[in-house]
């Protein structure tokens, strides 16, 4: 016959002092392992988003990210010729080789510079390009919305400069001047792209900065909408083994996830890592307030004993009321935690290399985590004071106090 | 007895929960000089490098070359003595690609020399001629030096690949697309932190024939400079030089070179800081659970101590002393364990950091938070147990 | 050897609203080297008084002259100073530290005196000598039996050579040989080392070890 539960509730609030120093121990500890999950989270999905499975994307043959890759324009032909290419609202492919290249900027507001993504892509006109020239649009990337002043005209000097870049760099606002070797360009707006890692780039005409940045004939990757996406697999399998390209062929979704693997996989194990070291303190402080419990209480468990309750009910029993203390931490910790949502951070991908932008983001999947994360603690830190409570003689703790 | 001792015997009162106490302090002080290894890491990254050394990349970034054709007129420049250059190879082990380590394409002729100070030849493969080398290379490298597509390897690395002297690795080529072998024909030892042990070092004239077809592109020249006075204007006086041609300059001195690649890693530093408050606090809320919970149980005895004259100030001390030693204890091993266990064993954070050290002040604030976190933890229980009642403290049974 | 007067002492205790009076104007006077023992049914206040006259609680109102000082104007460690020199207590549960040996029990009030730590254990060994538990100095007080237990309080009462014994129920927990041995050994005290004491016992056998019994009723007393 187990022993109420409520027996436990009203030990636990009995002394306010124990539990809730405990509790806030279980509590830091859960925060920091929710904060890992949700940076790594965040992270992730800033990648995940930038890709849509719908397009593909062409790399180098060998390249493990777009800097390192090298697509010379002929091969950019024959892509841009394929019958599985889907054709854009000006009736032409819907195709964009892209230029993507790095440069070092000074940060604001904190010393020292990072690197930024350049990434010149092929402007799509709504009209007839030859008209007067029209801020362009971007059909291939259908995330990117302009949010203040308004996208660059093909064949100008001009950039749009992503929004979370915009407030972490120099020089680029609206209106701000970027130099790329002798030429100037000037920043006419700012774009988002839903969190996706596009919003950290800095994005202009690649036929205009191709030769700014001495490219010429070369892009680093070809990115075009697919007329079929579940043709994928056979898509690839023709390109790959097509002697005259040399390439490889990616769906987008899947090739910025990946992009996001290494630093994602080193935040979870750093996290983690942190975690159980902390886990491991807290772990200790719980069972010594459970020993504690279990030694203030000795007459009690005597006269539960008595009554018949068995030695496994009163194990469990104080089992229990760790777990219930634990997940009181784990509360705790889940609250510490949820502010930290949306907060924006940066740093380096060291996979493309440049700077990545990115919210932190709490899941309701890290919260469950974090509370079974806590019940795992007291657990295990309440099950040997609940076996010695088990084991008490019966005679000599009735006797005791 | 003294004192001390009757201060210290309380804690053998209840020995699993000083045990677990210290314990827990010992893992969060553990924790708390880890992170703070990892600052005095990153810190001394930054401090690597020589005060006669600049560094010379693309204006734009480092992935963008400059041609070989800068090194003369970059010789020429009052002040500098002699100029190297090397370039990122980005390749991978096709066996595990996971396997990340650095590869440099060096002009061996000048980069050996200049190096020279930083670095051991721990074993080479012997020279099938007597060859002349040029002045400041280790004849050890003679063999390297004859082989186009020779290569010198970092001693951690060669253990860690399993690699043997003679063998000749392959090398899939991510920028410099392909498949490379090179053949092993040295390993070295650094000599300084900031020189890494597990690098793979192969000839620029290889990666210029089959990467670039013969177009002589350079990732970064190294100066090396007469004296380090007058630094800081040699370095303008390079990227003037180049400041209207196809690829202008961006030069630094190498340690700026290095904190700019420290610099990238943002906010760690903030982060870092904040979860080492948050295991502070941690601890401090459980040796002051302890601490509580050890005072309430000897009320009574407080009591007979004051009826023996024992003053309400002396009680608050002996408190206060028994919650710093437990913190004390625990962190000092804690700390010190830190220090020991991260640098002995080389971690490195998979490759992430460079080898991690902790400072012995990093080892002393960690104690000295324990002692602080300990005192404070303390101070509830001590000022409860000065202000006893004597009569309430013999009355009371608990 | 010092005497002690209580003038005119009141003490009031609160609960919640209600003011209880303990003692009500209370006057004794105890001889220099008396050995007195005082009854009375339990809440009498006989424990009450024996805290008053060790410093140990402040009277509501009224004064107590020990060997000519008023131990009321003492405040804070000038009190606890005073009572470290001149008050030995005995406890009805004797109150040993248990993690400390028996000697280490009687060297604790020495460490309240400046003197070397030779000296003190030389001074702890003498007194648990005097005691009889010469052959049990390293024992722990989980070790002894109630008589030596309470034996041990009693040489830590003594180490610093008060004038003043105040034994509260000091045979309370024993069977009666060994309050036996602790009523000789306080007879000793009293005789040989001119200690005045000042014993709380509701045994009658007890209090007639003593020189004079004095009655506590209510807060009244009466010879």
């Amino acid at each position: 016959m187990p022993i109420p539960i409520s027996y436990n509730f009203r030990n636990v609030l009995q002394r306010p002092v124990s539990t809730l120093t405990t509790a806030i121990g279980v509590g830091l500890t859960v925060a920091i392992f929710i904060g890992a999950l949700a940076l790594a989270n965040g992270f992730q999905a800033a990648l995940a988003e930038s890709g849509s499975p719908a397009n593909a994307l062409a790399l180098r043959k060998g390249a493990d990210s777009e800097i390192s890759s090298g697509v010379a324009r002929e091969q950019a032909d024959i892509l841009r010729s394929l019958p599985d290419v889907a054709t854009g609202p000006d009736g032409r492919p819907l195709v964009s080789p892209d230029l993507v290249v790095v440069t070092t900027k000074p940060r604001l507001g904190q010393p020292g510079s990072s690197n930024i993504t350049v990434r010149g892509v092929e402007p799509t006109a709504a009209a007839d390009v030859q008209a007067v020239a029209q801020p362009v649009t971007f059909p291939l990337r259908a995330q990117v919305r302009i949010t203040s002043g308004r996208a660059f005209r093909a064949g100008s000097d001009e950039v749009i400069v992503g929004e979370r870049i915009s407030r972490r760099f120099a020089n680029c606002a609206i209106g701000d001047h970027i130099r790329f070797q002798q030429r100037e360009f000037t920043v006419v707006g700012h774009f988002t792209a839903n969190g996706a890692s596009f919003e950290s780039e800095i994005w202009g005409d690649v036929a205009v900065l191709m030769p700014a940045l001495q490219r010429d004939n070369v892009f680093q990757s070809v990115t075009f909408r697919m007329r079929d996406p579940a043709r994928f697999e056979a898509l690839k399998h023709q390109i790959e083994s097509d002697p005259r390209l040399g390439l490889q062929l990616r769906r987008e979704s899947e090739f910025y996830a990946s992009q996001s693997e290494q630093l994602s996989t080193v935040i979870r194990f750093m996290g983690v890592f942190i975690t159980i070291i902390m886990a491991v303190g807290a772990i200790f402080g719980a069972m010594n307030t459970m020993y504690a419990a279990v030694g203030s209480r000795t007459r009690e468990i005597a006269t539960l004993l008595v009554l018949g309750f068995s030695p496994a009910a009163v194990m469990m029993s104080f089992v229990i009321e760790s777990v219930i203390l634990a997940l009181l931490g784990g509360l705790i910790g889940c609250l510490l935690a949820l502010p930290i949502n949306g907060i924006v951070t940066s740093t380096t991908n060291f996979s493309s290399f440049s700077e990545v932008a990115f919210a932190f983001r709490v899941t309701a999947q890290s919260l469950l985590a974090g509370l079974i994360f806590a019940a795992g603690m007291g657990l295990v830190g309440g099950f040997l004071p609940a076996l010695r409570a088990a084991r008490q003689p019966l005679a000599q703790s009735l006797r005791e106090n | 007895m003294n004192f001390l001792k009757l201060v210290l015997v309380n804690l053998g009162r209840n020995k699993r929960r000083t045990i677990l106490t210290t314990l827990s302090v010992t893992v969060a002080l553990f924790l708390f000089c880890a992170l703070g290894g990892v600052l005095d890491t990153l810190a001394e990254s930054i401090k690597v490098g020589s005060e006669t050394r600049l560094v010379t990349r693309n204006a734009i970034s480092l992935i963008f070359p400059m041609p070989l054709a800068y090194r003369d007129r970059i010789a020429a420049v009052p002040g500098v003595k002699a100029v190297t250059f090397q370039n990122w190879f980005g390749g991978q082990d096709p066996a595990n690609p996971h396997n990340f380590f650095a590869q440099f394409g060096i002009d061996s002729r000048t980069y050996l020399p200049e190096y020279a100070s930083d670095i051991d030849v721990v074993a080479a493969s012997p020279a099938q001629a007597t060859v002349a080398l040029p002045p400041g290379i280790d004849p050890r490298l003679a063999a390297y030096m004859v082989e186009r597509t020779a290569c010198i390897v970092g001693e951690k690395l060669f253990t860690r690949m399993g690699w043997k002297l003679g063998q000749t690795v392959t090398l899939a080529g991510t920028i410099y697309p392909g498949s490379w072998p090179m053949t092993i024909r040295a390993v070295y030892r650094s000599k300084n932190k900031s020189f890494g042990d597990e690098t793979l070092f192969f000839h620029w004239d290889y990666l210029n024939e089959k990467g670039m077809g013969g177009k002589g592109l350079v990732g970064v020249y190294v100066l090396q400079l007469d004296t380090p006075d007058q630094a800081a204007s040699i370095g303008k006086q390079v990227d003037a030089i180049f400041e209207n041609s196809s690829a202008a300059t961006r030069t630094e001195s190498e340690r700026a070179f290095q904190a700019g690649f420290v610099s990238m890693y943002g906010n760690l530093p903030f982060v870092i800081r904040v979860i080492g408050l948050a295991v502070a606090f941690a601890i401090l809320l459980v040796a002051a659970n302890t601490m509580v919970m050890a005072i309430r149980e000897r009320t009574s005895e407080i009591g007979v101590l004051k009826t023996l004259g024992f003053e309400d100030g002396t009680v608050f001390r002996m408190v206060l002393i028994e919650a710093a030693a437990i913190t004390l204890i625990g962190g000092a091993i804690g700390a010190l364990g830190a220090k020991f266990a991260i640098e002995g064993s080389g971690f490195n954070a998979g490759g992430m950091l460079p080898q991690m050290s902790v400072h012995w002040s990093t080892v002393g604030t960690g104690v000295a938070v324990a002692l602080l976190v300990g005192a404070v933890s303390g101070l509830i229980p001590a000022w409860q147990a000065s202000r006893l009642r004597i009569v309430d403290a013999l009355r009371r049974v608990n | 050897m010092a005497s002690i007067q209580v003038q005119n002492v009141r003490k009031v205790y609160r609960r919640d609203t209600q003011e209880v009076p303990v003692l009500d104007g209370l006057s004794l006077s105890i001889a220099a080297g008396d050995f007195v023992a005082l009854m009375g049914p339990s809440g009498s206040g006989k424990t009450t008084l024996l805290n008053l006259i060790g410093g140990i609680d402040s009277p509501t109102s009224g004064e107590i002259v020990i060997d000519g000082t008023s131990i009321g104007r003492l405040k804070g460690s000038q009190l606890a100073h005073w009572r470290s020199r001149n008050i030995g207590y005995i406890f009805q549960l004797y109150n040993l530290i248990p993690v400390l040996t028996a000697l280490q029990n009687v060297e604790l009030p020495l460490l309240l005196i400046k003197m070397s730590g030779k000296e003190r254990r030389r001074r702890a060994e003498t007194a648990l000598a005097l005691v009889g538990l010469g052959d049990r100095m390293k024992h722990f007080p989980r070790q002894l039996s109630g008589g030596q237990e309470q034996r041990v309080a009693i040489a830590r009462a003594v180490v610093s050579d008060p004038a003043i014994l105040l034994a509260d129920e000091p045979t309370g927990d024993l069977d009666r040989k060994s309050g036996e041995e602790i009523l000789n050994l306080l007879d000793r005290l009293n005789s040989e080392f001119k200690k005045t004491i000042v014993m709380v016992t509701h045994d009658p056998h007890s209090a007639e070890r003593a020189h004079s019994q004095y009655h506590l009723d209510k807060g009244v007393l009466s010879h």
